[in-house]
């Protein structure tokens, strides 16, 4: 971490959906409040500040963190994954896809949270079950699914991305 | 369009319109929005229960540096509320507080954390006065009066109607029973925390952005309580991070940075954290109930007695509606020859309840449905097979004058019997697993605003561009439920274009026509048909211009896949938006609108302008538990509802709203309560909530879900458009009720209360093992002064919907008679 000369602010250098980022904030705020203040990305949602909900959560380097939980000064170096980082190409991410289509959102808060986590679950275990994805995203609350939607989704989004014939990985535990 | 016409984009699985919005991130919520040299607010919340305001200093928290304004109740003197009998609020209280939580003054500062500093240096005085817990003290000291317009000392409201001679049918029964049911209060907790931003445009006029279900009814409140012209006022709706009923409120946050922003001419933001949240509330009341219910040996009621007292915390809010809604919809559910229902609402010093999803039925709901499970074990009749000889009629007017359109309760009945193997598996599942069964009805629509008037409840406009875009226009808001994808959805299917092709805006009063705002699950209906009207007349145009410009006969017209064209030679045609400039050239610019109310209600007594609606939905639900008898513990693997959709607009929006519903009923059976306790007296013995944080307010997760089997049941109903009727509310219903009935048949105790816990099983286990009667629930209903009973002769007894009995009333609207707008701006 470096000082801003001029404004004292804190200086950190990061990797946020794919590109390289300088940013200056006030040394006390949590990551979640630097996206959604200092880098202009607020995708990602807060619903509690107390890591209770999961709706800020990010990945960082490729793993689940609460946004909120996490001092912005300890992503000196990191690879921060949003909402707005899941794009590929243009292109919505299998898992936006199926989220869209099979009503794994309705009003949309929690979706980011879940968006993330989602993705990490995948690429850590191409195919999983149905407990394996409810366990992974057990963390993340949503007031108005009642789940079963966006775990069809999630399941969905697994299979376009895993196609059949394609050797899958051996699950580690 | 009749409601069982073919259709192209209705009744089909599609992407919500702002599905793509959704899940990148797009989606600008309150606190997404950021605007040029923005400040910041926050209120300070009183932290003692109920005193008077002997003094506040702000000098210090004003000279803070960073701080712009402070502002206390005395820069408020005027009242509002969301209906017009409990104009109870003030955005900062002047004198009085009434909770742990009442606002008292308001910071605004360069950022958040200043403006939370700035808190800490207002100093308030309090002179503390006596504070009600909960109705049996309300019920007992009538002083001091938490409000001076309560009906009688600390009782809100207290409401008697008797629909037939109830003490005759419970006379000619053959067995009478008399239950007690309590229903503990819960909140909605939406994961959005309210927010708001303020300010002034060019012009000089008042903007509000704000997480409102209701911005028609902000709207009218900013106009009130800032006595500027509505006109001069735009509220624009946000899309909702979840509301559930508790963003229907006109609230203090948004009333007090509207006044900010009119003061300082730069733009405010407000964003409550989570406890705030919890300390807004409006949510579930806490319900007790006395149901009398009378029955023949073969199920059939003979008299229905209901008797609810709602412990209302410390505003109005919606609290006299829903103290008519624990009364209203028993008898839209089954047949109840003569019915009586005495209501009472008492103020207590708590976070003020009001509506969240069901709206006072699903206190009521639960008492029913696990007395009829009690029932149909003393008769020995299946529980299913009681409920399906006692169904309400279709096309029917019940005893309190709701008149019944489509009924598809029985098939809904049917349905989860068959899929849960109801008839081989009920009572026969072994120790500790059971199954139960409940059922439910719901408005599709409140049948009246909630101030008196004689306009449309939702009205659309649509513009029609020669790009062959259409952009519609409606005051509904989309709170998640998927408002925005019904108004396209219709206007697409009639003007025969793809829901890409149409913009929705939404929510904003300044743009788009009234609608009343999504609550009463009114919005699919009622902005529904009012875009298949304006769709219609805009087709209309378009085939005019067609016709002439082809030589076709008009009625010949298709409009199908963004064309226009004859339905004996689909090749004579032209494209949708050729369609649209040939109608332009001929007739001047292309528009239309819609609207809709609802049909004249036949209930002309007092107390009657709550329960009427266009149509009813209705829902059955069954419900397999686990229970361990050691811990108490309840699991449940498996939930089948079959819901009465009338017709699915999109099968994959209404089957989440159905999931949905299971979900936030499974929350309040079996955990969810927002409830109080009482520092010791060292600590002024304010009450406070017992947990108001994510973490400790228990709601389930995904690791505490069943496995949900949604079945809808589609009887087009002639009042909904392509005769849908609702669904974001009913489908919770059945679900508590259901789950005690299951509990019972698992472990052989009846916990007559919500939330289900394991504590209360045990404790009923424990009696049960003791030889006494194996229940927990509540044991006695406190004595009420009940006012003199209203006498509606019911239909079959000659009556016309009126009371024998009532004094000449000032209007016919809702209960007490909130005043036209005229009058009310002459006050």
């Amino acid at each position: 971490m470096e000082r801003h000369p001029s404004t004292g602010l804190a200086v950190i250098g990061l990797r946020i959906n794919a590109e390289s980022r300088q940013v200056a904030f006030d040394p006390y705020k949590t990551l979640l409040e630097v996206l959604r203040e200092d880098l202009n990305l607020p995708g990602t949602k807060h619903g509690c500040e107390l890591g209770e909900c999961g709706a800020c959560a990010v990945l960082v380097d490729g793993t689940p963190t609460l946004s909120c939980l996490l001092l912005a000064l300890e992503c000196d170096g990191r690879n921060v994954v949003t909402v707005e980082g899941l794009l590929e190409d243009g292109r919505l991410h299998p898992l936006q896809e199926a989220f869209a289509d099979l009503g794994g959102a309705q009003c949309g808060y929690c979706t980011p949270g879940l968006l993330v986590t989602a993705k990490a679950l995948l690429e850590r275990n191409p195919s999983p079950s149905g407990d394996q994805i409810r366990e992974a995203l057990a963390g993340n609350i949503c007031r108005c699914t009642g789940y079963q939607q966006i775990v069809e989704a999630v399941q969905a989004a697994a299979a376009v991305m895993t196609p059949r014939d394609k050797p899958v990985q051996p699950v580690k535990p | 369009m009749k409601p069982d016409a073919k259709t192209r984009i209705i009744g089909l699985p599609r992407r919500r319109v702002d599905g793509r919005a959704k899940v990148t991130g797009q989606t600008i919520f309150a606190d997404d929005l950021v605007l040029p040299r923005m400040l910041h607010a926050r209120l300070l919340r009183s932290t003692v229960p109920h005193a008077r305001i002997r003094a506040i200093d702000t000098a210090r928290a004003e000279a803070h540096l960073g701080v712009h304004l402070v502002l206390t109740g005395r820069d408020f003197p005027i009242t509002y509320g969301i209906l017009p009998v409990s104009q109870d609020e003030h955005a900062l209280c002047p004198d009085t507080v009434r909770f742990v939580g009442d606002p008292v003054a308001l910071v605004v500062a360069n950022d958040e954390l200043t403006a939370g500093e700035a808190l800490d240096l207002i100093a308030v005085e309090y002179e503390p006065l006596r504070t009600f817990a909960g109705p049996e003290e309300s019920l007992a000291h009538p002083e001091p009066r938490i409000h001076d317009y309560a009906d009688e000392g600390n009782i809100h409201k207290k409401v008697s109607l008797s629909f037939g001679d109830v003490r005759a049918g419970l006379a000619e029964a053959d067995h009478v029973f008399d239950d007690l049911f309590f229903y503990q209060g819960n909140t909605h907790l939406p994961l959005e925390q309210h927010a708001a931003v303020a300010a002034i445009d060019g012009d000089g006029k008042l903007v509000l952005w704000s997480s409102t279900q209701t911005p028609h009814y902000v709207h009218r409140a900013l106009a009130k309580a800032l006595a500027i012209p509505a006109a001069h006022i735009r509220v624009i709706a946000t899309p909702n991070g979840g509301g559930f009923g508790g963003k229907s409120d006109p609230f203090n946050h948004e009333v007090a940075i509207a006044k900010a922003a009119l003061m300082l001419k730069r733009p405010i933001k407000i964003t409550l954290n989570r406890e705030e949240v919890f300390l807004c509330h409006r949510g579930r009341h806490p319900v007790l109930m006395r149901f009398r219910t009378g029955v023949k040996r073969d199920g059939t009621l003979t008299g229905v007695h209901l008797q609810t007292l709602l412990d209302g915390g410390a505003y109005g809010s919606y609290g006299v509606a829903s103290t008519f809604y624990t009364g209203a919809l028993q008898t839209v559910t089954y047949h109840i020859p003569r019915y009586q229902f005495d209501g009472c609402r008492v103020f207590t010093n708590k976070p003020p309840c009001g509506p969240k999803r069901g709206h006072g039925t699903p206190q009521s709901r639960f008492g029913q449905e696990v007395q009829l499970d009690k029932i149909a074990e003393r008769l020995r009749i299946d529980p299913a097979e009681l409920r399906l000889r006692i169904v309400e009629q279709p096309d029917t007017l019940t005893a309190n004058y709701l008149r019944v359109s489509t009924i598809g309760l029985a098939e809904c009945i049917r349905r989860v019997v068959n899929a849960s193997e109801w008839k081989t598996r009920y009572r026969k599942l072994g120790p500790g697993r059971g199954l139960g069964l409940a059922c439910s009805s719901y408005l599709s629509g409140a049948g009246l605003p909630i101030y008196w008037n004689d306009m449309p409840h939702s009205a659309v406009q649509l513009k029609l561009d020669r790009s062959g875009g259409v952009t519609a226009f409606c005051g509904a808001t989309e709170i998640g439920q998927g408002s925005d994808d019904v108004l396209v959805g219709c206007v697409a299917e009639i003007l025969g274009i793809e829901p890409f092709d149409i913009r929705a805006v939404t929510g904003d009063t300044d743009l788009t026509p009234v609608d009343l705002g999504s609550y009463s699950s009114r919005v699919t209906l009622m902005m529904g048909n009012a875009a298949i009207q304006a769709a219609e007349r805009a087709r209309d145009v378009l085939a005019d211009a067609v016709s002439a410009k082809l030589g076709v006969p008009k009625g010949r017209l298709v409009f199908a896949e963004r064309r226009v064209f004859d339905a004996e030679d689909p090749s004579r045609g032209m494209s949708f938006s050729d369609a649209v400039c040939t109608a332009e050239a001929m007739f001047g610019t292309v528009g239309s609108t819609g609207s809709y109310t609802p049909p004249k209600s036949a209930a002309k007594y007092k107390g009657g302008g709550v329960g009427p609606s266009p149509t009813y939905s209705y829902s059955a639900a069954v419900i397999e538990v686990e229970v361990d008898g050691s811990t108490g513990w309840v699991d449940v693997p498996r939930v089948w509802i079959a819901h009465d959709i009338g017709r699915a607009l999109n099968p994959t929006l209404v089957r989440g709203q159905v999931e949905g519903s299971v979900y936030m009923g499974l929350g309040e059976a079996l955990m969810e309560e927002q409830i109080f306790r009482r520092l010791p007296q060292r600590l002024s013995r304010a009450l406070v909530h017992k947990f108001p944080s994510m973490l400790e307010y228990k709601s389930p997760t995904f690791l505490d879900m069943p496995e949900i089997f949604t079945e809808l049941v589609e009887t087009p109903d002639p009042h909904g458009p392509f005769g849908a009727k609702e669904v974001g509310q009913g489908p919770l219903l059945p679900i508590m009720p259901a789950l005690a009935n299951a509990v019972y048949d698992a472990i052989g105790v009846r916990i007559d209360e919500v939330p289900i816990t394991p504590e209360k099983i045990v404790k009923a286990l424990a009696e049960k093992a003791a030889g006494r009667a194996p229940r927990y629930g509540p044991t006695r209903f406190p004595d009420v002064n009940w006012p003199e009973t209203l006498q509606v002769p019911p239909p079959w007894e000659g009556g016309t919907g009126k009371a024998t009995n009532e004094p000449e009333r000032r209007t016919k609207a809702l209960e007490g008679g909130p005043l036209r707008p005229a009058e009310e701006a002459k006050k």
